[in-house]
This record gives C-alpha cells, sequence and structure tokens, in this order.
C-alpha cells in the first residue's frame, strides 16, 4: 500500500507541483531548505489543505481529487499529525490531550484515560505532569505529549514536522526508538536534521523550490541528492559513538574531541565540507587528525566527494581543484583532520 | 540667546527627563478624572442608607426590577444564541466587504439609543418594513410589549458580545482546530471540545458586557417598547420617573444599578482593565 502524491498546491509567491509521488510504507524523510514545500506537502496529505490541481491516494483511496471534485475532509482521513509548534489543547489537562482523538473515536472516559496512560508513558512523560495543563510544561515536555497525542488515534500515516526539533536530549533516543517502530503504516518525517534522516529515516524525499529534486532510499538520496542544499544536507556525517567529557569513542576505536562535554551514547556530526585532507601527517591547531584509507572519490562539478574508510567512515568534500593537486585516489593512505569546533554532539 | 537650539542652557531651562509630563496636562488629567469620579460621589452622599431596604420593597421598584431581570436576561439569551454564530461569521467567513460589515455590526454602540429605538419602531412597528408582516401573519405585534423591550435591548446589547467573542476567535486563530481535526474530531466536535473551551473567558466577558448594557438599556426601550408598569418598565425607567415624586427612590435605584455595573467589571477585570 502506498501513498500516491501527485498534484500541485499554490501559495501566495510559490508552488509546490509534486509529480507522481509515491510513498512506500516506511519511514519517509521529507526535506528541504526553508520554505520548499515541506509543510506544505504534510497539510495537504493530512486534509489541511486542498490540491489545486492532481490527486492524492492513501492505501488505495482517493482522498483528494480536484477534478472529480472528492475531497476526504482531515478528520475522516486517518492521518495523524505532530505539528511544529505542538498546539496541545490548552483547557484540557495532558492526560485528555491524549485522549482526544479517542474520545472522538467513540472510546469512553475511563478507556481512553487508561490507554493515553500508556502512551504517556512510552514517550517518558513524568505520571506526576499528567493531570497538569500543557501550558506548565517544558518544550520538551509539550513535543512529547503531542507525539502521544498524534499516536493515540492509531493513524493510518503519521506526520512528525520537525520531530526532535523541541526534545531535549534526554528524551531524543527514547522518542526515536517510538516513531520508529510507530504502528503507522507510513511515517512522514518533515525535518532539517540530518541525525533524524540519519536513524529514523529509511527513504528520502528532497523538496527544492516547490519540487522533488530526488528521493529514493537514503543511501541513492546521498548519493545523488538533486540539489546543493541536499548535498551538503546528506552529506553531514552522523557517527555514533560514547562520550566521556570532551571525547567521544567511535565504533572503530578512533577517539574524536570535541568541544562541548557529553556523556553516554551519542551521535558527532559535521559537514563534508569540514573534513580536510592532506598527503602528509599535518601539524596544526586540527585536535582530531587521523590516517584513514581512501575508498572512492565522485566528481560532481567543482566538488569532488571523498568517501574515506579506516578507523571511521567519513565523507570529506573538497574542491575538484585540491582532489587533483592532492592525487586523490583509491587505495590511498591520506590524513584527516578535523577541528573539534566543527563538532556537533547530539544525545 | 533666544535662540531655539538654546545651546546656553541656563539654570532653570535645563532639559526635562525624558518621559516628564507638562504640569499643564497633569491637572487637566486630574480634572478629567474628577469629573468621571464626582457624579458617583454626589450619588452615595445623597444615599439614603438606612431607608434602602423599605425604598427597594416598594412594589413599583420591585415590579421594575422583575421586569428588568427579565428583559435582560432574555436579551443577553438572545445574544448568545445570535451572536455567537455572527462572531465566527465574522471571524472565520471570507466575506465581500468585511470592513462594511465590521461596522454595521457596531453601529448600534455609537448610535444614540433613541434613534435605535426609532429605527426599530420603522422595522417592526406594527407598521414597519418587516412590522407589518408579523403582525398580518403571525400576529404578533413587539411595540409596546415585553419582548419588544427584549428587542430593544438585544440590539443595543448585541455588538458588545459579538465584538469580544470575534476578537478571541481572531487572536485563537484556527491551529487548534486543525489539530483536533487531524484527531478526528468533525466540526461540530471541534466546535463544542476545542475552539468554544478555548474562548470560554471571552464568552463570559462578552455576556457579561451585553448582561450589563442590556439592564441599563433606556432610550430605544423607551422609544419602541414605551413605559408600561409590569411589562416594560424596567429599573432605568423608573429611575427617571422617581426622580421627579421621590428622589430617594431614584438615588436607590440608581445605587442598584451602579454596584450591578461594579460587579461586572470586577468580572471582567483581567480583560478590560490592563494592570
Amino acid at each position: 500500500m502506498t501513498l500516491l502524491f501527485d498534484g500541485r498546491l499554490v501559495r501566495p509567491g510559490w508552488v509546490l507541483q509534486v509529480d507522481g509521488l509515491d510513498i512506500d510504507e516506511d519511514v519517509t524523510a521529507v526535506v528541504g531548505a526553508n520554505g520548499t514545500g515541506k509543510t506544505t506537502l504534510g497539510r495537504a496529505v493530512a486534509g489541511l489543505d486542498r490540491l489545486e490541481r492532481g490527486r492524492l491516494e492513501i492505501a488505495g483511496t482517493v482522498v483528494d481529487d480536484a477534478a472529480a471534485g472528492v475531497f476526504v475532509p482531515a478528520h475522516r482521513r486517518r492521518v495523524g499529525m505532530v505539528f511544529q509548534d505542538h498546539r496541545l489543547f490548552g483547557h484540557l489537562r495532558v492526560i485528555d490531550n491524549v485522549a482526544f482523538g479517542l474520545r472522538r473515536a467513540g472510546a469512553d472516559r475511563i478507556a481512553a484515560r487508561r490507554r493515553a496512560a500508556e502512551l504517556l508513558e512510552r514517550v517518558a512523560v513524568d505520571s506526576e505532569a499528567w493531570n497538569r495543563r500543557p501550558g506548565s510544561l517544558s518544550g520538551g515536555q509539550r513535543q512529547r505529549v503531542a507525539i502521544a497525542r498524534a499516536l493515540a488515534p492509531e493513524p493510518e500515516v503519521l506526520i512528525v514536522d520537525e520531530p526532535l526539533a523541541s526534545v531535549d536530549s534526554s528524551g531524543r533516543a527514547s522518542l526515536r526508538s517510538l516513531l520508529g517502530e510507530s504502528p503507522a503504516r507510513h511515517v512522514i518525517l518533515i525535518t532539517h536534521d540530518p541525525v533524524d534522516v540519519a536513524t529514523l529515516a529509511r527513504r528520502v524525499v528532497v523538496l527544492d523550490a516547490g519540487a522533488v529534486a530526488s528521493r529514493g532510499s537514503v543511501a541513492e538520496v546521498t548519493a545523488s541528492p538533486g540539489c546543493e542544499w541536499a548535498a551538503t544536507f546528506l552529506g553531514a556525517n552522523v557517527i555514533p559513538g560514547r562520550a566521556q567529557g570532551t571525547s567521544v569513542t567511535t565504533g572503530g576505536g578512533l577517539v574524536l574531541i570535541v568541544a562541548e562535554e557529553a556523556s553516554g551514547s551519542v551521535y558527532v556530526t559535521f559537514p563534508a565540507h569540514a573534513v580536510t585532507l592532506h598527503r602528509d601527517r599535518p601539524a596544526g591547531s586540527a585536535r582530531n587528525t587521523w590516517p584513514a584509507e581512501l575508498q572512492r572519490v565522485d566528481i560532481d562539478g567543482k566538488r569532488a566527494r571523498v568517501h574515506l574508510g579506516g578507523p571511521l567512515e567519513v565523507r570529506a568534500d573538497v574542491t575538484r581543484r585540491s582532489a587533483d593537486e592532492l592525487d586523490l585516489r583509491p587505495g590511498l593512505t591520506v590524513w584527516a583532520s578535523l577541528k573539534a569546533t566543527e563538532l556537533t554532539v547530539v544525545t | 540667546m533666544n535662540s531655539p537650539t538654546g545651546v546656553q542652557a541656563g539654570p532653570g531651562t535645563a532639559p526635562r527627563p525624558a518621559g516628564q509630563l507638562p504640569a499643564a496636562l497633569t491637572w487637566v488629567g486630574f480634572v478629567a478624572l474628577g469629573l468621571l469620579v464626582l457624579p458617583i460621589v454626589g450619588l452615595l452622599q445623597r444615599a439614603p442608607w438606612s431607608a434602602l431596604p423599605s425604598i427597594l420593597g416598594e412594589s413599583e421598584v420591585l415590579e421594575a426590577l422583575r421586569v428588568s431581570l427579565v428583559v435582560s436576561l432574555a436579551a443577553t439569551a438572545a445574544c448568545m444564541v445570535l451572536g455567537l454564530p455572527l462572531a465566527f461569521v465574522l471571524a472565520r467567513r471570507r466575506m465581500r466587504f468585511p470592513r462594511i460589515v465590521r461596522a454595521l455590526v457596531m453601529l448600534p454602540m455609537v448610535l444614540p439609543p433613541v434613534v435605535a429605538g426609532t429605527a426599530l419602531l420603522f422595522a417592526l412597528g406594527r407598521r414597519g418594513l418587516v412590522g407589518q408582516w408579523l403582525d398580518s401573519w403571525f400576529g404578533v405585534s413587539l411595540p409596546f410589549t415585553t419582548a419588544g423591550s427584549v428587542v430593544a435591548a438585544a440590539f443595543v446589547a448585541l455588538p458588545f458580545f459579538v465584538v469580544t467573542v470575534e476578537a478571541a476567535l481572531h487572536q485563537a486563530g484556527d491551529d487548534l482546530d486543525e489539530a483536533a481535526a487531524t484527531l478526528g474530531a468533525g466540526a461540530w466536535a471541534t466546535l463544542v471540545h476545542v475552539t468554544l473551551p478555548t474562548i470560554r473567558p471571552a464568552l463570559a466577558a462578552g455576556t457579561a458586557l451585553a448582561w450589563a448594557r442590556a439592564l441599563g438599556e433606556f432610550g430605544a426601550t423607551l422609544t419602541f417598547a414605551g413605559n408600561f408598569p409590569g411589562r416594560t418598565r424596567t429599573l432605568p425607567l423608573e429611575t427617571y420617573l422617581a426622580l421627579e415624586r421621590n428622589p430617594e427612590a431614584a438615588v436607590a435605584i440608581s445605587l442598584v444599578l451602579m454596584a450591578v455595573a461594579l460587579a461586572v467589571l470586577v468580572t471582567l477585570r483581567d480583560r478590560w482593565i490592563p494592570r
């Protein structure tokens, strides 16, 4: 069963035109720079906006077809949404926010609350907060409540707009696993965060200027991102490791020095262009230097993307000229260096 | 020396600290405040405190009180039933001439009540635009009846409710309605379980304002519904009549109406009186 989006929406100043996009039953990340239509796409799938033209099909049912005059309203679509600004009901207690969808589906108050309590436990919201109003919660807690609320009516499609943007670090890992095992057939993540893509998504859709620039599995789209923004975004290195103070030990045994202190299991991210390559062991201020085996060089215009193996699988972007000057070719051993300040630690 | 740039500032001509007011402005301001407070003081110093219970217990006063309560509560109910849909239409529907429609809704707030009463007479009177059909088809005649008083009071009070509720709807936006829709709530469920509870403070404020306005209504009621004891003679009309024959009664009723107005203000304190 797939979700088929083949339509057009007109917004003041720009147009979203998506032709024949089929989204499989999986976790799909929709990425793109600001204002490229990610949220608009999500709103159309949810039924909050109508297509100007074209059609939208969810699991074999046409839910929007401008020409045929078909439009299934949002409340009959079984598409859940976690909004970027959460949109919790301020007049309801936390537990009743989560129970809201169940109540609308006909569950009685007690059953709805019991299920809501289970979900709140799974998203790790402290039971002390269940009877409070959402206004008194922290941004991270609010986001978790919003996720629990969207999951409660067991939607076929779950759209999460910037899923982990405001979650405090302690909750990110558990939320990631929760979204990963979500019962929804389709999970659509609208995201700005390379870590979300690397850790959650199996497929990626890249939007650029209101159109699909690239799509496919994460590996496919990373290899052929379709636009400059996505090349940088998906080129970002996301490396798991264990942090202790400002040292992070990666899987291959290499220890990376980072600027911020952290502890426990973390992801270290850095853009591909932050990596510098040398033929000889460099002497400089960069805290992280290691010898790496050069596996492959992909030339794309003036940019060369170098894939390094060895203790750390890393992508490095250099100019094509540098690649020529350094005579980079597979099999070579080069030195990679990385300033600690270029590394972001995500817990 | 008298140059407008005033570089050579001597003693006493030092530049004013920013934010300090000219003395004259302060004084006029206090005079204005006195203008607002003085009538209340006048009323209080003439208040026949000891005789208050017996005056307010007089049959005319009690009758006027009953009429006032019936009329003002019925008018408030009408404002809620009619005003809520109107507020939604104004806040949520795209209209062709929104500013004109909004001005029409607010007109009764600025219209002289006597004009309102006259207008109602020519619209709903026995020979009025709509009134003649009400009369010949249903045998309903509004002028000079309690129902007429309710119509007059509702006419002047409606904008207070609508404007208050519309502002709240506007401020709330439709973000929460959208969230409710993605959780399976249809239009009615969203209205009942999300929108109305969200704007509940504004509903209360609008109701209190409309009720206060309806309770105090004088001009439109007198013009459209007349002044019949037990039917259309409300407390404000009774006050005006009492002024001739029994000033103490006028003061007593005025005190009651003022107490009600104060109570409404206290109810609205957070919304209408900035801290």
